[in-house]
């Protein structure tokens, strides 16, 4: 039975963790392009339809890599967690089905049109797909955390005597509190990946001294969209997220932020340090006292409770797991708001083209963005355990009975080993499409 | 509610077959007669831009059934564990072999991708008509041994196969001697409508052969058909309960015939649409009548211990599958206004179309 949770654990984690990576990319990557359309609509320069028609390139591959894995995703709530589908399938099976029937097929109906239809349609029609497109990418992303926000904060339900959840009021899956926060920090997060891919490659051209017009387009780009969504992921999207962790889980909030004991007169936020479950302490902390009050209640002495206040069987199952997590997605936030605010600000005095050592760091924060995103949702999904719905149904009730751990053991490898392949793949063909970047429109 | 959403389902999986099963066609039509670069790229032109949107539908599919009949998903799911998962991974090898062989061009890089589209297709077409055996046949609800149940009354699981083959055994297989034969169905089945596929949808050189193939495989197919209805009482006793019961069920099986035996004059049709309506016919036809024979069952049991699973016994509650029908039709508009853009824009015969030229 542990062994069956575990792998029933690992193979979703592990699959989500990859599938992840890709419409972290196509959700903000799709906005940019649709930005670069209107640009070209309204400015009629081609380098901003040639500068659209390159990332689509970025994107198709993305995509294509986005489905593949994410067809399991929706197969493994019945394959995997059986008991969880049974029980809840009336109610999150809305939210995924409304996913299917609204996005998916808008998505992929317009994308074959918006890769393949330029010449048929003519400029104003393909900037309408590319825009359908992503409305539908940001839809999926829309439902999904509507799912999401329904496990961890559960509303508008009844639980039948058989166990069964029903739904009782459709409007409150959408009206959900935790819904809007979620939702919007995420595509945040998504807006500030695909403008550090796309400020990382212009940066790389700049560098290279190849295509540099193309070079500084995407770095001006990718540095403003950045600034903003990296702003906004924070405050409010961030802010307003943590503080519905604080109020609806508050067990949670203390493990994530590696309080311990409830402080009086105020709760530190711990900048650094290593959390020891086993003694109930921080070991080489750094930090700073009562800000963390402030932030969550805008009262310096405002009172946090520790781990300390709750029982054990509630404590989230991965208490290290949750506050790296945590600490990661905070640390990186930071790091890219200072970033990019340097860059913003060499950009404005024209000399952010010139400035070797901002370009050379741009070039390397490719992987971090996409770091930030995947340590925000262990925060989320680390953060609920050890529920799937979040107080009343545990995790280790909702796997599927009769798969044994051995047969999920061997489709977890399987998973591995194809997805490995996948990743090989991907790299290969995204280095070829950076390597020949850009071309330019020929007018004859 | 429960039977307007099984209507719903059946017909969106009926859809599904239909779109998508032209696609694995196309696959299995490119594995075995697309020899020539030009045969090949009129092939994958054909289905080029169609088929990512044609596997949506076996994701709303599952999502509708996920939502509608959550006790269904979390019992089939779970329990058809291992053919699902590998239905998935031969999902994934497809659709890279479609979207990455032009990536590169390179000999050795379009063989592997090539071999990698058209044997996925194949199985994919084996397993789906497995699929619909195993579903027919039933399984061993509760996994029940000596009259004693091993689990909840819904819940079971399938290795893909037991050594004696057979639909009778206690403890079943995916694969057994009658689901393997509906698997061949399923691959005769849609090889032949996806060649009617690249027949309407190109001006390829292959097509004279593949009218010859479609007639061909034709006998096949009325031979394992016939086969398949000869044996079917061994599964289930009475297998046209239903079709005495209410004998205007019998239109099913007369649209199934009809698209079968309208196959046999192929070589004679001068509109190129005409084979693939008539495959469609049989596909939708012989769907329809399958899942009728065993109405209102969704999964039989095939023990005396737990009964059977029927569209009322694993259906949501009924708040939310009337919910449920308000954001549905206005999504069905929807995709229905997609598709009319999608074959509106892509209508006619696609030699041209590019697809895979990045």
């Amino acid at each position: 039975m542990e062994d069956m949770l575990f792998y029933d654990r690992m193979q979703f984690a592990f699959t989500i963790t990859f599938h992840y990576l890709f419409p972290q990319l196509t959700m903000g990557l799709s906005l940019m392009i649709v930005y670069f359309k209107w640009r070209f609509l309204r400015t009629k320069i081609d380098k901003y339809n040639d500068a659209a028609k390159f990332w689509m390139k970025i994107f198709a591959l993305n995509f294509a890599m986005g489905v593949v894995t994410g067809i399991p995703m929706e197969f493994q709530f019945g394959t995997n967690w059986a008991k969880f589908s049974e029980l809840t399938g009336g109610i999150i099976g809305q939210t995924l089905a409304m996913e299917g029937m609204f996005s998916f097929f808008l998505e992929s109906s317009f994308l074959g049109l918006f890769l393949f239809g330029e010449k048929l349609m003519g400029q104003k029609l393909h900037f309408l797909t590319g825009f359908l497109v992503f409305l539908g990418s940001w839809a999926s992303g829309y439902l999904i955390i509507a799912t999401h926000s329904w496990m961890q904060y559960p509303v508008g339900y009844e639980i039948l005597e058989n166990g069964k959840f029903v739904l009782t009021n459709f409007g409150a899956l959408f009206s959900n509190p935790w819904l809007m926060p979620a939702f919007l920090h995420n595509q945040m997060g998504s807006v500030i990946t695909s403008s550090f891919v796309v400020a990382s490659i212009g940066a790389f051209y700049l560098l290279n001294n190849k295509h540099s017009e193309f070079g500084k387009l995407f770095v001006k780009t990718g540095v403003i969209f950045g600034l903003i969504s990296s702003i906004l992921v924070a405050f409010p999207t961030g802010d307003w997220a943590a503080k519905n962790v604080a109020k609806h889980q508050p067990v949670t909030f203390a493990a994530m932020e590696g309080i311990f004991e409830t402080e009086d007169g105020g709760a530190e936020i711990i900048l650094i340090g290593q959390p020891d479950v086993e003694n109930k302490k921080l070991d080489n902390k750094i930090a700073v006292p009562n800000v963390l009050s402030f932030l969550t209640y805008q009262r310096w002495d405002a009172e946090i409770k520790g781990l300390n206040e709750f029982d054990e069987s509630v404590y989230p199952t991965n208490i290290p797991g949750l506050y790296y997590s945590y600490h990661i997605m905070v640390g990186l936030g930071t790091i890219f708001i200072g970033l990019l605010l340097i860059a913003g600000i060499q950009l404005y005095r024209k000399k952010l083209y010139t400035t070797k050592w901002v370009l050379w760091t741009l070039m390397f924060m490719l992987p971090f963005p996409y770091i930030a995103n995947t340590a925000g949702w262990y925060t989320a999904e680390l953060g609920r355990q050890p529920w799937l719905v979040y107080n009343l149904l545990r995790t280790a009730d909702g796997i599927s009975p009769t798969v044994s751990s051995g047969n999920t053991l061997f489709t977890l490898l399987g998973f591995i080993g194809l997805y490995a392949l996948l990743g090989l793949l991907f790299i290969m063909l995204a280095v070829k499409i950076i390597h020949k970047g850009p071309e330019t429109t020929k007018h004859i | 509610m429960e039977l307007l959403w099984y209507i719903i389902l059946m017909t969106m999986l009926t859809i599904y077959v239909i779109l998508d099963g032209y696609d694995f066609g196309a696959g299995i039509i490119h594995l075995f007669f697309a020899k020539t670069e030009k045969d090949k790229k009129a092939v994958t032109n054909a289905i080029g831009p169609f088929w990512d949107a044609n596997e949506v539908w076996l994701i709303a599919v599952g999502g509708v059934l996920f939502f509608a009949f959550p006790t269904l998903y979390a019992s089939s799911f779970s329990g058809f564990y291992l053919p699902l998962m590998m239905i998935l991974w031969l999902l994934i090898f497809r659709a890279i072999g479609l979207e990455l062989r032009g990536q590169i061009k390179n000999r050795m890089w379009e063989a592997i991708w090539d071999k990698a589209f058209g044997i996925a297709s194949l199985l994919l077409a084996l397993f789906f008509g497995i699929a619909l055996g195993n579903i027919v046949r039933g399984v061993n609800l509760g996994m029940v041994t000596d009259g004693v149940s091993a689990h909840e009354p819904h819940f079971f699981f399938l290795p893909l196969w037991n050594s004696s083959f057979s639909p009778h055994a206690e403890h079943l297989g995916v694969i057994d001697w009658f689901t393997l034969m509906l698997g061949l169905v399923g691959v005769v089945s849609l090889a032949i409508h996806g060649a009617n596929w690249i027949i309407f949808k190109t001006n390829s050189d292959l097509n004279p052969k593949l009218k010859k193939v479609i007639f061909n495989l034709n006998f096949v197919l009325l031979a394992l058909v016939i086969i398949s209805l000869s044996t079917w009482h061994i599964i289930d006793p009475n297998p046209f309960r239903n079709f005495m019961e209410h004998p205007w069920l019998i239109i099913f099986p007369l649209i199934t015939f009809t698209g079968l035996f309208g196959l046999f004059k192929v070589k004679s049709f001068k509109k190129d649409g005409l084979g693939f309506l008539f495959s469609t016919l049989f596909l939708l036809g012989g769907l329809a009548s399958t899942v009728a024979s065993i109405f209102p069952k969704v999964l039989p049991s095939t023990n005396d211990v737990n009964p059977s699973l029927t569209l009322y016994n694993v259906a949501a509650h009924d708040y939310g599958l009337s919910v449920g029908v308000y954001w549905f039709v206005i999504a069905a508009l929807l995709v229905a206004v997609y598709m009319f853009v999608q074959y509106r824009v892509f209508r006619g015969k696609m030699d041209d179309v590019g697809y895979g030229d990045h």
